[in-house]
């Protein structure tokens, strides 16, 4: 008993070590999940969150009857579909390409540029679209529409063009990190594999197709797994600053996570806001845990837990 | 030995990069050479590559009003370095605790961090800890701690380092000589763990410097502006191209009317983007690393 004592005081130290993270885990992480009630009450601020009384599923229901549950949820979907695949097809062609460069300090400077858009903030890629997407001073309507004598665009305005601009400004700014991940594992793949190919007479193309491609078959899969887990979450910063939070665009522009921010910031409405929330997190939860399952059985070390 | 297949393949590879790199730049220089532009010009001829008229009008402007935004650089600043630091004690202490295996209830504290990863309460839920139990609002601690001070993703990364090449041997003997574990730690453990330390460090600075989402959420224009970084100032000139306008017209008499508008926009995101392009250059091989280690996992 005493002995246990004398055990557990030398531990005491890490205990203090961990403790500032246990208690900002509680705050940002542990407290907000028992905050979920707030979708089951009909918030009122006088009675407070815990004295206001229960709506059981009516928050939820409230919200599937509008079209917008619809809507954001296809929309946070099949953006994050096409973010996946065109991320996997860019980031691999280009880290393979960049494989090819011989020189270190080219190889090294084509990374550095290409990871510029990375470092800027959402709000900044805003003012530059706005450069180009403008409708009265943009680069787009000025220099090039019109000086082929053609009508220009109100593009904040017009939904048909925004699925590929978010497609195309998605890429720009991530390509740089997605090519960095898959070009470090390709440098992981031995060389002696490509000295025997090359001995053997193998073309580039042969060598791509039969090597480098296979061998990064599992960091692929694992990626793709994760980025699926995470397919109900989409970036707040991309779908709302680059459509400059137009209205007119809401159709085409809107995810969960956009749609929360203006039902609560702009609207004050609990009860929406915070229903979608947890159906995000509900739904963002089973995704994860059906990945991680998935990710265990074909590669073990790269499951989260 | 060259071969014709070598030769082709760079020619390809390298054309490629060089597109791509140029145009991951082009827009940027768009920007800047926007800032530049004469505003009559800019509204007559949109932004543009060839400028018609060149100007410093917009720079001017913005130095009328340079005690603003220059108090907004120290609100960034701040809140990077000081959220930084924090962030790197807390995270790279509680990866350590996670790293002593004998430690009773290291399962316990590892399940405690890895389910933040799976689970979270949802943005309102967040939004109303902050606002109503901890009362975050408009407190330079609104930029700091919400979401961005600890991630178990980047706890792990310190973990996992601390595992692999922090040999336990030199803590063993610390130990025989009497030393005490924040002794361990501090002047044995963390000298041995600079590079991931330092890589940690960028990632993070970057998030403080680019966060925007805690202003728009915990800072008003009435209680908080006193708070507002360049990025949020950015955000509000976005919604309202007059909004610095607005708020240094009541200091120091400029007219709204004044305003060139057009460039203007240009000019406050280069001063915005200004302090990453020149820090870059001397931090780019961290960055480059920091994603590499982040990639699959650690």
């Amino acid at each position: 008993m005493n002995k246990k004592k004398v055990k557990l005081k030398k531990f005491i130290p890490f205990y203090i070590m961990a403790a500032p993270a246990v208690l900002y885990m509680i705050i940002n992480n542990y407290l907000p999940m028992f905050g979920i009630v707030i979708a089951f009450k009909n918030l009122d601020f006088r009675k407070g969150i815990l004295g206001s009384d229960w709506a059981g599923f009516d928050n939820f229901k409230y919200l599937f009857v509008t079209k917008d549950a619809f809507i954001m949820t296809r929309n946070t979907i099949l953006y994050n579909l096409a973010f996946i695949i065109l991320g996997i097809i860019f980031g691999l062609t280009v880290a393979i390409l960049l494989n090819e460069i011989t020189k270190k300090f080219i190889l090294s400077a084509y990374q550095s540029l290409m990871l510029v858009p990375y470092l800027m903030s959402w709000v900044v890629v805003n003012y530059l679209v706005y450069a180009f997407l403008a409708s009265d001073t943009g680069l787009i309507n000025n220099s090039i529409i019109e000086k082929l004598g053609m009508e220009s665009i109100s593009w904040y305005s017009t939904p048909k063009y925004w699925p590929f601009i978010l497609v195309i400004i998605n890429l720009w700014k991530g390509i740089g990190f997605s090519m960095i991940v898959y070009y470090s594992s390709i440098v992981g793949i031995s060389t002696d594999y490509f000295e025997a190919a090359r001995i053997d007479g193998a073309t580039k193309w042969q060598q791509i197709k039969n090597i480098t491609l296979p061998l990064l078959k599992p960091t692929v899969i694992t990626l793709l797994i994760l980025s699926i887990g995470r397919m109900f979450y989409s970036d707040f910063g991309l779908f709302y600053q680059i459509p400059r939070n137009s209205g007119m665009l809401y159709n085409v522009t809107r995810t969960i996570d956009t749609y929360v921010y203006n039902a609560l910031m702009n609207n004050a409405d609990y009860a929406m806001s915070s229903a979608a929330s947890v159906y995000q997190s509900i739904v963002g939860f089973v995704l994860i845990i059906l990945a991680n399952t998935v990710i265990k059985k074909i590669s073990s070390e790269d499951a989260l837990f | 030995m060259k071969t014709k297949e070598f030769i082709t393949t760079q020619i390809i590879s390298n054309t490629i990069l060089l597109i791509l790199s140029l145009l991951a730049l082009f827009p940027f220089l768009l920007l800047i050479i926007g800032s530049f532009t004469d505003n009559a010009a800019a509204v007559a001829n949109g932004y543009t590559y060839f400028p018609e008229k060149w100007s410093l009008g917009a720079y001017e402007y913005i130095l009328t009003q340079a005690d603003y935004i220059l108090k907004a650089y120290l609100n960034t600043f701040f809140v990077t370095i000081a959220g930084t630091l924090v962030s790197l004690l807390i995270t790279s202490m509680f990866g350590y605790v996670l790293s002593v295996s004998e430690l009773p209830g290291r399962r316990l504290l590892m399940f405690m961090c890895i389910f933040t990863m799976l689970f979270n309460g949802g943005i309102v839920s967040t939004y109303f800890v902050y606002s109503n139990v901890i009362h975050i609002k408009n407190t330079i601690f609104a930029l700091i701690v919400p979401g961005l001070l600890m991630n178990a993703f980047t706890v792990m990364l310190f973990r996992n380092y601390y595992v692999s090449s922090v040999s336990t041997a030199l803590q063993e003997a610390a130990r025989l000589d009497g030393a005490g574990e924040f002794f361990i730690y501090f002047k044995v453990v963390v000298p041995l763990s600079k590079p991931i330390i330092a890589t940690i460090a960028l990632m993070s600075g970057l998030g403080y410097w680019n966060d925007w989402t805690n202003g728009l959420y915990y800072l008003t224009d009435r209680g908080g502006s006193h708070l507002y970084t360049i990025q949020i100032i950015m955000n509000k000139m976005n919604e309202n191209i007059a909004f610095l306008a607005n708020n240094a017209s009541k200091l120091t008499g400029v007219s709204v009317a004044d305003l060139p508008s057009t460039t203007i926009r240009m000019a406050i995101a280069v001063i915005g983007i200004l302090p990453i392009l020149v820090a870059y250059p001397f931090f780019q091989k961290y960055f480059v690393k920091g994603i590499s280690i982040g990639a699959v996992k650690g």
